[in-house]
């Protein structure tokens, strides 16, 4: 080392050295104790008020707040339970306001006795306690897109989702308690809203894992999530986990409902049109940084969700260089069947712009595609199931952004999204 | 009093050997006729009340009641297209989705018009004018002619346009082998 690069060497440790300090002086700010009594005990708490801007997102293009989605804000969440007044929602016709003295659930149709349960019956028979995630099958809606939307943040993008410990009956004790005939296959569910809404679900399934339930994290289920009683169907697609559930009609065929034909059905790339696409495929996604955000250099620890209707989440694998490379993130907290899971990955971001992606693999072998491998499956004009790796470019100013890939120029025409009325989520 | 208590018993060990937990109140078709005054309506025209409607009759209560949300004659806006203006592709974009071109059952529309329909003021209609309407929007969208009355039976006998498009989805015909679509 000769003596001009030393002094060079030098003054830069010196610049960086005082760089630090001017840093810490600007920085600290002392956090002294409260000077007098705090707030006075409350039946109920709430937020922070500063925390009052963490809310649902709402497209401000909907036609009417009566149909469409509000979308939970998970780019600002953490853990696997979505709180209650976040939870993601989607209506038909609005939120109906139930008495629960009056609340009523028939069981009729192919069975040998005709049923009828009040709220203290249900909650009287034995009950359960599952975490499961909730998904809207529009959930990713917006990947449909192109080119893709430049502002999407991670809570548009997979916001249709949420995850909460629910308690209820199974569904298996009152289709025992009302006797199922042989030919009775078929469970049809209605709801107490406006729409009546109405789906369509197999008897073994209503058998097999389907929960009656009446508690969401231990409270009564917030209006919006069907009180004061809801189906959790787990695995399945949201419109089939019918709230304010009034009445199951035990039948022969599936009622064709229009939940299960002019929405909820699926078109695949061969033009088909699937119906009864009930299973919620492998989903993941990064939370944090993920669109909207700002990043400094230095360490970051990447954090997302991952799940999957067929099972248990087994590995979540996450690339910062683009796809090039991909390595195992952990997950941390409970690893669940059809529940949320969260993964962490430790990541020192060197200030130069790249693209962060996660992609999931649950207990049966299923991976989460790449965004052309999903389109080769499906139809531009398809509206749900849409499950592909979401990008996030980290520009070299941190700004992160959606870094899905445009399709190859000549791929079919770009599809409108949006235009009518209750399968808008997000104009 | 002793014949009553013995079939009071009588009854409650019957009722709890059937179902287990005795709980539920076990309800008479009587009871059950308010339900039914709500049917869910299935492809086989199952739970489809009496009576009738053509096309005629379903476009002045089109014009009163739907006009308003789904156009003057239901090319849509600001809710769903209902007449379809050109058959199902791959190129359709989703607002031009509508009933001619992906709704694959004709009772569909009868359940959901009944039960939902209209937005603010849902269930209120008697069958013949629900029958009406389905009658005008068949009529729209070229299923049937426009002097075609519509009933329980003629319903479920029409074959949309887009029913040969539609299948079981496969991984759902993988758990359920046994489903087929009406």
């Amino acid at each position: 080392m000769n003596r001009r690069s030393f002094l060079q060497g030098l003054a830069a440790a010196l610049a960086a050295g005082s760089l630090q300090l001017v840093r810490a002086q600007q920085g600290f700010k002392p956090f002294p104790p409260a000077p007098t009594l705090g707030t006075p005990l409350q039946p109920i708490g709430v937020r922070a008020a500063s925390e009052a801007h963490v809310v649902r997102y709402i497209s401000n293009t909907l036609p009417s707040r009566h149909t469409g989605a509000a979308f939970a804000p998970i780019g600002e969440l953490d853990g696997i339970i979505t709180p209650n007044g976040l939870h993601f929602e989607r209506d038909h016709a609005g939120v109906p306001t139930i008495d629960p003295k009056d609340y009523r659930l028939v069981l009729h149709g192919l069975v040998e006795r005709p049923l009828m349960f009040t709220l203290d019956d249900l909650m009287r028979l034995p009950s359960e306690n599952q975490v499961y995630f909730i998904e809207c099958a529009g959930n990713g809606q917006n990947g449909y897109r192109e080119p893709p939307e430049p502002t999407l943040t991670a809570t548009r993008s997979r916001g249709l989702v949420s995850g909460a410990e629910w308690t209820g009956v199974p569904l298996r004790i009152l289709l025992e308690e009302a006797g199922v005939k042989p030919e009775g296959r078929w469970l049809l569910a209605e709801g107490a809203d406006a729409a009546a809404w109405v789906r369509s679900i197999p008897t073994e399934k209503g058998l097999r894992d389907v929960l009656v339930a009446y508690k969401q994290n231990g409270e009564a289920l917030r209006p919006e999530q069907g009180y004061p009683v809801r189906l959790v169907v787990p695995g399945w697609e949201g419109s089939i986990q019918v709230k304010w559930l009034r009445r199951i009609l035990v039948a022969g065929e599936p009622a064709m409902s229009r939940g299960e034909t002019s929405e909820y059905t699926d078109v695949r790339a061969d033009g088909r049109i699937d119906a009864f696409t009930w299973v919620m495929e492998p989903q993941s996604i990064i939370t944090r940084p993920s669109g909207g955000q700002r990043i400094e250099p230095g360490f970051h620890q990447i954090r997302g969700l991952a799940w999957s209707g067929f099972g248990m989440v087994a590995r979540v694998e996450v690339s910062t260089d683009g796809g090039a490379s991909w390595r195992e993130a952990r997950l941390t907290g409970p690893v669940l069947p059809y529940a949320l899971t969260r993964f962490v990955f430790d990541w020192n971001w060197g200030g130069e712009e790249t693209v962060l992606m996660s992609r999931m693999v649950d207990d049966q072998g299923n991976v989460q595609p790449t965004r052309a491998e999903f389109l080769e499956r499906w139809a531009r004009n398809n509206r749900y199931h849409y499950n592909a790796i979401q990008a996030w470019r980290v520009g070299a100013d941190g700004r992160v952004q959606n870094g899905d890939p445009a399709l190859a120029v000549g791929a079919a025409p770009p599809v409108q999204a949006g235009g009518c009325g209750g399968e808008v989520f997000d104009g | 009093m002793v014949r009553i208590v013995l079939a009071l018993g009588l009854f409650l060990g019957l009722w709890a050997a059937a179902g287990g937990y005795g709980i539920g109140l076990p309800l008479t078709d009587e009871q059950l006729a308010s339900y039914e005054a709500l049917p869910i309506v299935r492809p086989s025209g199952a739970g489809l009340p009496e009576g009738e409607g053509d096309p005629a009759t379903g476009f002045e209560i089109y014009a009163f009641d739907c006009a308003g949300c789904h156009g003057p004659n239901g090319e849509g806006a600001p809710f769903d297209r209902l007449v379809a203006d050109a058959p199902f592709s791959l190129d359709l974009p989703p607002h031009r989705f509508a009933v001619g071109n992906y709704w694959p059952y004709a009772t569909t529309l009868w359940d959901y018009i009944n039960r939902a329909m209209p937005f603010a003021s849902p269930h209120n209609m008697d069958p013949d004018e629900v029958y009406a309407l389905v009658a005008y929007l068949l009529a729209e969208n070229g299923i049937i002619d426009a002097d075609t009355v519509v009933n329980a039976e003629t319903l479920a006998r029409i074959r949309m346009p887009a029913r040969p498009l539609y299948r079981v989805d496969p991984l759902t015909r993988q758990l359920f082998p046994w489903i087929e679509l009406p």
